[in-house]
């Protein structure tokens, strides 16, 4: 597809799109600043969802422009992904899939968006939010036998590492 | 015009000295720091370095093994993934050894020093310090100034002496604080002066 039939799609077109294909597992597109989000609320459908964003003609989300992980501080735990299409149609979305504290659990989409491989372990890191499928999915920022998730709005941090005290 | 080493040796070619003055000039005019920096004072250390201001004319230059170094610039943030690497490299290096802690981050966690959980607070809990250098970065001439601060304390070393030892004779020669910044130091708030100025503006604010 060249740049004469590109056609950046509204938030609420890329929900419609979605509802065609895959029924009712989303909520309706959320208004945020410059791009909508999009509510997913069966996650067993999200790795075939990526899937269809990456392909599918109308949508062509070729770029994972950033992963993030949220704690909600309600007993859920949440992951945000932003994503563009920048070859095609130039357009943006974000999708949000939530997890509970207890069981954590988000598919993974690192084999449709190679971005995704470091972010998922940031994700899980400092949330403690587990990728299924990820094939290597150990922390990436903190030191590897690091107690607890720091960006947990319940972290407590631990008092010495390595016989180091570390409160000031 | 000639220069102080020609005018020295100008007659008979000979000079006097304590071989432990000696040994002590020699060590501190070649101090070789670790070639490493960890955040933004980093950069301070290395315009330090260059030409503008030209740490080698102190003999001061960065080497790239621990095995060559004496001293050891902690400049910037320590995490404690780091502080393992920081100490291991401490210990590689032959002594006598120096350690500078440049910068607030390195001196006490900085502006990480409540939330940063992953933070050193203060290199000074994994290796001695000797010479802390306050700010945030330092600039150059505040890291010169410690560097010349190990520099006097070299110069008080004696042989089979302790470190301890050195560093109280180095502090008795040192002015107390009340005779360095005196009532006329500009830098005092409570000058003569700063008081007329204040009383200056209270009228010319009164007179409007």
């Amino acid at each position: 597809m060249d740049a004469k039939t590109a056609k950046p799609l509204t938030a609420d077109e890329i929900a419609a799109i979605i509802r065609e294909e895959f029924g009712d597992v989303i909520g309706n597109a959320e208004p945020t600043v410059g791009i909508g989000t999009i509510p997913v609320t069966d996650n067993s459908v999200w790795q075939p969802l990526a899937y269809f964003l990456r392909e599918d003609d109308r949508l062509k989300f070729d770029f994972l422009a950033s992963l993030s992980g949220v704690d909600y501080n309600d007993g859920t735990f949440g992951v945000v992904y932003h994503l563009q299409s920048l070859a095609t149609h130039k357009h943006k979305i974000a999708f949000r899939l939530k997890c509970p504290k207890e069981n954590p659990v988000i598919p993974t989409v690192m084999d449709i968006w190679k971005a995704a491989n470091w972010h998922e372990r940031e994700a899980f890191d400092l949330y403690g939010i587990k990728f299924d499928g990820h094939p290597d999915l150990r922390r990436i920022l903190c030191p590897e036998d690091w107690e607890g998730y720091p960006l947990r709005k319940d972290y407590k941090v631990q008092e010495t590492y390595h016989g180091v005290k570390v409160p000031y | 015009m000639s220069s102080l080493l020609d005018t020295k040796f100008e007659k008979g070619g000979v000079v006097i000295s304590k071989v432990e003055d000696l040994l002590n000039w020699a060590r501190l005019s070649s101090m070789w720091p670790m070639g490493f920096g960890l955040a933004c004072c980093a950069i301070e250390m290395m315009m330090t370095n260059a030409s503008g201001y030209d740490l080698e004319r102190f003999g001061i230059f960065p080497r790239s093994s621990p095995r060559q170094s004496d001293v050891m610039i902690v400049a910037g943030t320590v995490t404690f993934k780091m502080a393992d690497r920081v100490k291991r490299l401490y210990e590689q290096m032959p002594e006598p050894r120096y350690v500078i802690s440049m910068g607030s981050c390195a001196n006490c966690g900085g502006p990480y020093w409540e939330h940063g959980y992953h933070i050193l607070k203060g290199v000074d809990r994994i290796v001695p310090v000797d010479v802390y250098v306050p700010g945030c970065p330092p600039r150059p001439e505040a890291l010169i100034g410690g560097l010349m601060k190990i520099q006097e304390l070299i110069r008080e070393e004696k042989f089979g002496g302790k470190r301890e030892d050195a560093i109280k004779r180095l502090a008795a020669k040192a002015a107390p604080a009340e005779e360095v910044i005196t009532a006329e130091h500009p830098f005092n708030a409570n000058t003569a002066g700063a008081t007329v100025n204040k009383q200056e503006a209270v009228e010319a604010a009164e007179t409007v």
